[in-house]
């Protein structure tokens, strides 16, 4: 297990557009530190998420969790589920931090009206800003699997790695949330994880600079 | 969570610790408390405390037309003795502050309980205003959570208060606690039967000789809550080692002032109004300094400077937005004289704008395609999804203030115009939840005032920008049952609108839209043109057959791009000299076919038939790796 997390607090980004399920997968995050009886607070700014805006949800667990807030600079991981919307953020890491980053694209109608650019290559701007990328494409890994809505727990299973507990913890978790709700997806769900798992893992192995 | 979702699992037993909202802990406590009639508008970030309370058993819970009714129907059931409760956005309780202003005098006999949820940032809403200010106006006591477990506790605390003292209580939320999840152990529901309504003309009708006679009850009142907010536990100091400075906070800014300055002392006001002065002066005197850290107006601060007590506040910190550690570390510090903390954070990298677009499919796009093709218009708008018409590619929404506003606003612009805007046509746009909130009220205005206006109203059963919401419009109840639906075509006409000046259009039929919007612009008179398309998120909508473009076929104009679906993605883009020298840039296109849900608006706007049903040419649906479908929430 490669933990990020030294200091009392993990402060845990997820960040991606209204849809993709960054807040769901932030509160399973959220479950599983409980779980293991940390304190923990969830927060994001989402007022109009749901209409394919900006989504960018904090978790904070420890002892115990003052500010719901994540500062600037403080982030021990940032988990993007969209490859631009991992850029917008990349400053609300710590300079030794990781940012874990898919690599597929979701083109704004304000870039298709021609008004901006989408970036060229955001993993390569982010990695030349000096951070620790970790990137593989989740929404092609959810697209083999059937079910592009499986991306969520595709970047789940690429975080698991990266906690301060055991990765069976959150998987435990994700598999629950669905026992519960769609049992006959459970299966799908588990090999989404274990796909975004290997995929962290095989990225990690491909960094010149791995750890 | 939407509403025909509510949640029909039975409440988690007491003492269970769960992961909560803020909207969720208070719905959870009202429940709790025994509450027996719950009622609310939706609003961000305050939605979700009726959507999770309509899941509880035992208690009647309904969405009102707008925040006054809501207010009104919780106290007519505190009249009746019952524990009572309604729940609102900030410019909601300015809606209802008529009803408020003078139940202050009545008080109540029953709890009642107004959570009434400050948008302090900005997240979602036309302004920033401070609720707190409410509870100083109407003398009423004012308490602020400042996490989940809180807004859990505290919602029972104002129950309590709101009974002994009989008096509306009002729980003022911020976003950081309606949309913060955190832990809350959860407690037992307690019963607490209605004692019926007592006649008594002399509290319950407030003509000038009784509201006279109740004047000083409602100061002395105030004078006991003051006593009470002395003694009471939700107002507390806690001691520190470095005095230089002490901080006087309440809600969410306490966790924040905990955080950065963990050895100061705090004073902690859960019950924020009225003040307790005494305590207050106490606390000042053992620190060199006292700061008052409030989100988001100087109230606190004013008071005690009022006082005599030295207190400093928003002259270091600013009058807007969250009040967050990043926010508090360096202001503290210049006030200390010590170099700002040592700041480990980067710039951000610069990304385009990802402002919230309509969905897929929106019966909207096709309304503002049509109305951004008019010229010589102006376009009052209103609070709901559409008013995101303002931006890019439509351009097609002037003006939007408050709820309903787009019927006075039009009137106003018809007969206020310019010398230069004889010719020019006023349109008013307005969805069918606002209008029912606010709106009808204006369009009678401009029909007995012979207004020069035309009115689409956009009826797409449901509140959609809040998640889809069910309304007097959707002839569905809070729990989704069959509930009695308003017909818009005769209340319009009710309202006086002529019979030949009322029209029913498919808001995808866009030829038979815009041929409406040109021949009702023309007419001096009011008119209301009605479509009635469903939201898309909402049950009633069925998707259709999607659709692709033919590669070949598409010459690149770019046509459709301008009806603004998120579904359509440019493939390449090229530049052209024509024949006439002139530039042209061009855009091909594909449609995410995963995405699209065939609504067809993509069709007219594109000359060259490029746009066929995806299994037209027998072909499968091809993802194209370049711009991968999203990642949705499994």
């Amino acid at each position: 297990m490669t933990s990020r997390c030294k200091y009392d607090t993990t402060n845990i980004l997820v960040v991606g557009t209204g849809g993709q399920g960054v807040m769901t997968a932030t509160e399973i995050l959220a479950e599983a530190a409980i779980a293991l009886g940390h304190d923990a607070k969830k927060t994001e700014v989402a007022g109009m998420a749901q209409r394919g805006g900006v989504v960018s949800s904090h978790l904070r667990f420890g002892q115990k969790v003052l500010s719901p807030q994540i500062s600037p600079g403080t982030a021990d991981v940032l988990l993007g589920f969209e490859a631009a919307e991992a850029m917008r953020w990349r400053h609300m890491l710590r300079p030794d931090g990781l940012v874990l980053m898919n690599t597929g694209r979701l083109v704004p109608p304000i870039v298709e009206l021609g008004l901006h650019d989408y970036p060229d290559d955001p993993v390569a701007e982010v990695r030349a800003a000096g951070t620790h990328v970790v990137s593989f494409d989740a929404s092609a890994i959810a697209l083999e699997l059937g079910e592009i809505r499986l991306g969520n727990t595709v970047m789940l299973g690429a975080i698991a790695d990266h906690l301060p507990f055991p990765a069976e913890v959150l998987e435990r978790c994700v598999l629950q949330r669905f026992a519960q709700k769609k049992p006959e997806i459970v299966d799908l769900n588990r090999r989404a994880f274990a796909a975004g798992r290997a995929a962290a893992a095989e990225a990690l192995r491909a960094e010149p600079d791995a750890d | 969570m939407s509403a025909h979702a509510v949640m029909s699992t039975p409440p988690a037993a007491a003492g269970s610790r769960l992961l909560m909202s803020g909207n969720e802990a208070v719905a959870r406590a009202v429940w709790e408390a025994g509450t027996r009639v719950a009622a609310a508008y939706p609003g961000t970030p305050s939605t979700e405390i009726l959507e999770c309370l309509a899941g509880y058993p035992d208690l009647y819970t309904e969405w009102s037309v707008n925040e006054k009714v809501s207010l009104e129907v919780a106290f007519g059931a505190a009249m009746a003795g019952s524990r009572s409760f309604c729940a609102m956005k900030h410019v909601g309780l300015n809606v209802a502050s008529d009803a408020l202003m003078t139940m202050t005098l009545t008080g109540v006999s029953g709890g009642l309980v107004i959570a009434v949820a400050d948008d302090v940032g900005l997240s979602s809403s036309q302004n920033e205003q401070d609720s707190r200010y409410w509870g100083r106006f109407a003398h009423v006591p004012v308490l602020e959570p400042a996490d989940s477990q809180e807004a859990h506790d505290l919602t029972l605390a104002a129950f309590e208060l709101s009974e002994r003292f009989e008096v509306p209580v009002i729980l003022r939320l911020t976003t950081r606690i309606c949309h913060v999840k955190s832990v809350v152990t959860t407690g037992e529901r307690s019963a607490h039967s209605a004692a019926g309504f007592r006649k008594d003309v002399g509290r319950w009708v407030m003509v000038p000789s009784a509201a006279g006679r109740r004047l000083p009850l409602m100061f002395e009142r105030e004078r006991r809550l003051r006593a009470e907010a002395e003694v009471s536990p939700l107002n507390f100091a806690e001691p520190g080692s470095d005095r230089r400075i002490g901080f006087v906070t309440s809600g969410p800014a306490y966790m924040h002032v905990r955080e950065s300055f963990p050895d100061a002392p705090v004073f902690k006001l859960g019950l924020s109004f009225p003040l307790p002065f005494d305590s207050l002066r106490r606390f000042a005197a053992e620190c060199d300094r006292v700061v008052v850290v409030e989100e988001v107006e100087p109230l606190i601060e004013t008071e005690l400077q009022a006082q005599g007590i030295d207190v400093t506040g928003k002259r270091i910190l600013p009058l807007s937005g969250e009040l967050s550690p990043q926010v508090l570390r360096p202001a503290i510090a210049g006030l200390l004289g010590e170099p700002a903390p040592a700041d480990s954070t980067v710039a951000p990298m610069k990304v385009f704008p990802r402002p919230p677009t309509m969905c897929v499919a929106c019966p909207h796009l096709g309304v503002y395609y049509t109305l951004s093709q008019l010229r010589n218009v102006t376009i009052s708008g209103d609070i709901g999804c559409y008013t995101l018409g303002f931006g890019e590619p439509w351009n097609a929404l002037d003006a939007c203030i408050s709820m309903g506003a787009s019927m006075g606003m039009a009137l106003g612009l018809d007969k206020g115009r310019g010398d230069n805007e004889k010719e020019r046509k006023i349109i008013a746009v307005i969805g069918d939840s606002t209008f029912l909130h606010m709106g009808m009220q204006g369009l009678l205005d401009i029909v007995y005032n012979q207004g020069n206006v035309t009115v689409l109203l956009l009826d797409n059963r449901a509140v959609g920008m809040t998640g889809g919401q069910d309304n007097p419009g959707s002839g569905r109840d809070i729990h989704g049952n069959e509930a009695p639906r308003v017909d818009f075509v005769r209340l319009v006409k009710a309202l006086g609108v002529r019979d030949e000046r009322v029209h029913l259009v498919n808001a995808y039929e866009l030829p038979v839209l815009l041929k409406t919007l040109r021949e009702e612009t023309k007419i001096p008179e009011p008119s209301v043109i009605i479509t009635s398309q469903p939201c898309v998120l909402i049950k009633d909508y069925h998707a259709l057959k999607p659709y692709m473009v033919i590669d070949e076929r598409c010459t690149g104009c770019g046509n459709c791009i301008d009806v603004g679906c998120p579904a359509i993605h440019v493939t390449r883009r090229d530049r052209v000299t024509k024949a006439s020298g002139r530039e042209v840039d061009l855009a091909f296109v594909r449609i995410e076919s995963a995405a699209c849900t065939g609504c067809g608006l993509c069709l007219k706007p594109c000359a060259p038939d490029a746009i066929v049903h995806v299994d037209t040419l027998a072909m499968p649906i091809k993802v194209v790796r370049k711009n991968p479908a999203p990642v949705h929430n499994a």
